[in-house]
């Protein structure tokens, strides 16, 4: 907060202060920024993803009709934005109370120790507020030169694609390094031709023709036989090295993967991320910044975040009574294969080792989980119980959405394949060159649900008309095996089983 | 300052207007619509404004909640997928609901239609079109730069930069502080016009016959207000009898018993001359009906009304028949007989909700 921003005095001294306590809990939140903005304002940097400077697209002005309509009807207000840069930069609605400017800087500073220290974010931008200035400077520029439509047209093909993209690879090195030997491969010599008979030999094969034999054996040796030689699961990435683009195009689409690949840790760390603000902005505003005059007002605003629907899972309710659950484990010892082991329900209850490692194991947890394995590793069965969670799934007997079991082993599965891959379709680039005409393989590892048909359809007319050859996804459908074909002028589909 | 959003959304208000164009027949005909005025904004529902992509298909997919409900218990309305369910329902979940005026609708409705544009008549009439260059551009042609506004932005820049020196204050515009005049082309029609809407409210027309005059009525109105600005509506409705009724009397006056439609005609005629003569007005007729007429005598009389009076005086007199069971539908041949060389005289058949926008475009086609 050295910054020389536009925040008023006394929201400044607030800030300040909340700042305070956030560092004495031990919370290491980069440096904060913040902005106080009118609802319109609000609306447009929600709408832009919290940046204030996004590239020209239609989508950003439907989300921007949408949250106005909803402010306007009083549906809802945005309380709370934060973006993941270094400094942070975070949003006040101008007209809030104090209470709430209180609960909105406590719960962001949740958030910016998050981002700081989280592993998945330990790859992102940190500069992403320049960077998006810059994409939105190249995007329109392109613009100006080729036309809104044009260059629009082909935003929304690339974001189309925008989900095919490894949110792993920047934790592990999955290509060997460039230009490195191949270990244990011999050099192939040339051999030339067959000729039977000595003398016909330099007949058959001239000295010059061994000589450029060689060099064509020698450039090959470093390529790899197919293409690419393992699957890759970011297709963008792919594209980006393979296919037949202009630089215009090529530009869009580096643009459109960089903004994908930032967003995805969020997308990754939902519940944790959301449930870590939410749990530090309880204890900071309950146990040090709330004025008892404020107590309704926050306690009114605090169950609006937690409050859940039937039929969709709120990330800030999950996440803080898991982080609660997890202080409260480690409080008492309610882990290790002794309490695992314990039959009596009583001794369970009453279990407590006094160990008081809570705040140790939630800010140990908070460096080295995403949601898939936060999930998978810290909700237990009694947690399952007590929070009353349910998987539910759509009846086309009775055709409408209905709740389907209470079976932990059941609610933990569904949640978690939900979770993986940000919940997306795990598709991967298998063959550059398919059937050696130069089309494009993807494969989607199906995991027991089928893709919707109609839009794998319009996504492979995207990939298409950047892969300009036609494009194969071979899915599952129906329990079949399937490949959908698309050639830039008609779409095909062939059982193989 | 606009923000700059208000670009984004200006482009994504285009593409719902071609979407909501694709499927104008199927929204014009609604109900709800009708009753709302220009400017008001009416929610469309408009399907399929998205990305596609790879994805799992929702119901096979399922999902986790928290809360009541026991195993079978349906999800509370309101869940995943909202009211509705059975066939259909999927591209319900997609809908979105965007506001549209009634404004636009109209144009979209020229457009639909490929009216054209009405050549008003009358002495002040119409204030040429004029591009006005009001606005400022970041890009344009040369020839309309704003040297001012370029300069401005050259110092704005510099001075964000840090490479202003107060004492040597010389701007050096590069190519992105150019600022050009940009401009929009503002008809202005004035002119005075008034509508006469006349309605058959013997027994024989039942409500869906008014629903159909209903919504005819209502675009017409629409797309005559669309370029006669202050545009007035005047309501007659007749069974055996005329007389001048409220806009919502019109649509919601039902009497019995017979039709002569004569009286109409001759109380039309009485308004026109006494209220709006043909040199200073521009006039709309139109009469809706089911063409079952008291008999040979009164369709007569009409002919004779229309011949001598209210044609000359018009610039336009439409008679839309709407289909009703039971009724003989005889008038519209009889007029098309005695006038049908009169061009302007324009007679529509209306065969239900969905003939009415050919019926429409028939009574609008010609310009007049």
């Amino acid at each position: 907060m050295n910054r020389a921003s536009r925040l008023p005095p006394h929201l400044r001294d607030l800030a300040r202060q909340v700042e305070g306590y956030a560092l004495a809990y031990g919370l290491d939140p980069f440096d904060v920024v913040f902005e106080v903005l009118d609802f319109d304002e609000m609306n447009m940097v929600a709408a832009y993803g919290g940046f204030p400077n996004r590239y020209p697209h239609w989508r950003f002005g439907m989300a921007y009709e949408r949250l106005s309509r909803q402010y306007e009807y009083g549906l809802s207000k945005i309380y709370e934005m934060v973006i993941n840069n270094d400094p942070s930069y975070a949003y006040l609605l101008e007209s809030n109370m104090d209470v709430d400017q209180k609960l909105v800087m406590a719960h962001v500073f949740g958030h910016a120790d998050f981002f700081k220290n989280n592993f998945a974010f330990a790859h992102t931008h940190r500069k992403m507020m320049d960077a998006m200035a810059n994409h939105a400077t190249r995007v329109r520029r392109h613009q100006d030169r080729l036309g809104v439509e044009r260059v629009e047209d082909l935003v929304d093909r690339c974001l189309s694609l925008e989900n095919l993209i490894d949110d792993q690879a920047p934790h592990v090195r999955r290509r060997p390094r460039r230009g490195a030997p191949a270990e244990g491969e011999d050099r192939r010599l040339a051999r030339g031709l067959r000729a039977d008979r000595e003398y016909m030999q330099e007949f058959i094969n001239p000295p010059g023709s061994l000589a450029e034999e060689q060099a064509r054996l020698d450039a090959q040796a470093g390529r790899p036989a197919r293409l690419p030689e393992r699957p890759e699961r970011d297709v963008l990435l792919f594209l980006l090295e393979h296919a037949p683009l202009e630089r215009w195009e090529q530009d869009v689409l580096a643009t459109v993967r960089d903004e994908a690949c930032y967003f995805a840790p969020q997308a990754r760390t939902k519940i944790m991320n959301e449930g870590w603000a939410t749990y530090w902005h309880s204890r900071i505003m309950t146990e040090k910044a709330l004025d008892p005059s404020e107590l309704v007002d926050y306690a009114d605003h605090h169950a609006g975040t937690l409050a859940t629907a039937p039929g969709q899972l709120n990330p800030y309710r999950l996440g803080v009574e898991l982080w609660r659950d997890i202080e409260e484990r480690w409080d008492k010892g309610r882990f290790g294969k002794e309490y695992e082991e314990c039959d009596s329900l009583e001794q369970r209850r009453q279990w407590d080792r006094r160990l008081g490692r809570g705040r140790e194991k939630i800010f140990e947890v908070r460096r080295l989980h995403d949601d898939v394995t936060f999930v998978d590793e810290f909700l237990t069965i009694d947690f399952c119980v007590a929070q009353r969670l349910f998987a539910f799934g759509w009846e086309p007997g009775r055709a409408r959405w209905e709740v389907q079991t209470r079976e932990f082993a059941r609610v933990k599965e569904r949640l978690l394949r939900l979770l993986t891959n940000r919940g997306q379709p795990a598709v991967a680039v298998e063959d550059g060159n398919h059937e050696n005409r130069g089309e494009l393989l993807l494969a989607h590892q199906h995991d027991g649900v089928d893709l919707r048909l109609d839009w794998a359809r319009d996504t492979l007319r995207a990939l298409q008309s950047l892969w300009r050859r036609p494009v194969v996804l071979s899915t599952r459908l129906d329990g079949r095996r399937t490949l959908l074909r698309y050639d830039g002028r008609e779409h095909s589909s062939r059982r193989q089983d | 300052m606009p923000l700059r959003i208000k670009q984004d959304q200006a482009r994504f208000r285009d593409i719902v207007r071609g979407r909501v164009k694709a499927n104008l027949r199927q929204y014009l005909t609604r109900d709800e619509l009708i009753g709302q005025q220009g400017k008001e904004l009416v929610s469309i529902p408009v399907p399929g404004i998205e990305l596609p992509r790879f994805s799992h298909e929702d119901r096979a997919q399922g999902g986790v909640g928290q809360g009541e409900g026991e195993p079978g218990d349906p999800l509370a309305p309101g869940g995943a997928d909202g009211e509705g369910g059975g066939a259909g329902s999927a591209e319900g979940r997609h809908l979105l609901e965007v506001g549209v005026s009634i404004d636009e609708l109209a144009d979209l409705l020229g457009e639909e239609l490929a009216l054209p544009r009405i050549r008003p008549r009358g002495t002040d009439r119409l204030v040429a079109d004029r591009t006005r260059y009001t606005a400022i551009a970041a890009s344009g042609p040369e020839s309309l730069r704003h040297v001012r506004r370029t300069y401005k932005q050259a110092l704005r820049r510099q001075l964000a930069s840090g490479t202003w020196d107060p004492r040597n204050p010389v701007l050096y515009p590069v190519r992105e502080d150019y600022r050009y005049r940009s401009g929009k082309a503002a008809p202005r029609l004035e002119s005075n016009a008034v509508i006469l809407y006349l309605m058959d409210v013997s027994g024989s027309m039942g409500d869906e016959q008014k629903a159909v005059v209903r919504v005819e009525s209502f675009w017409i109105d629409a797309w005559l207000r669309r370029h006669y600005p202050g545009l007035r509506a005047r309501y007659l409705v007749h069974d055996v009898a005329a007389r001048e009724v409220e806009r919502d009397a019109f649509f919601r006056t039902r009497e019995s018993g017979g039709t002569r439609i004569s009286s109409a005609y001759r109380l039309a005629l009485e308004l026109v001359r006494a209220d709006h003569p043909a040199d200073g007005w521009n006039v709309y007729v139109f009469h809706f009906s089911d063409g079952d007429n008291e008999g040979a005598e009164d369709t007569r009389r009409c002919v004779e009304l229309l011949r001598d009076g209210l044609l000359p005086a018009v610039n336009l007199f439409g008679y839309g028949q709407v289909a009703s069971p039971g009724a003989t539908g005889a008038f519209l041949g009889e007029l098309r007989a005695a006038l049908g060389d009169r061009e302007e005289l324009v007679l529509s058949e209306i065969a239900g909700r969905e003939g009415v926008l050919d019926s429409i475009r028939t009574f609008l086609g010609k310009g007049r």
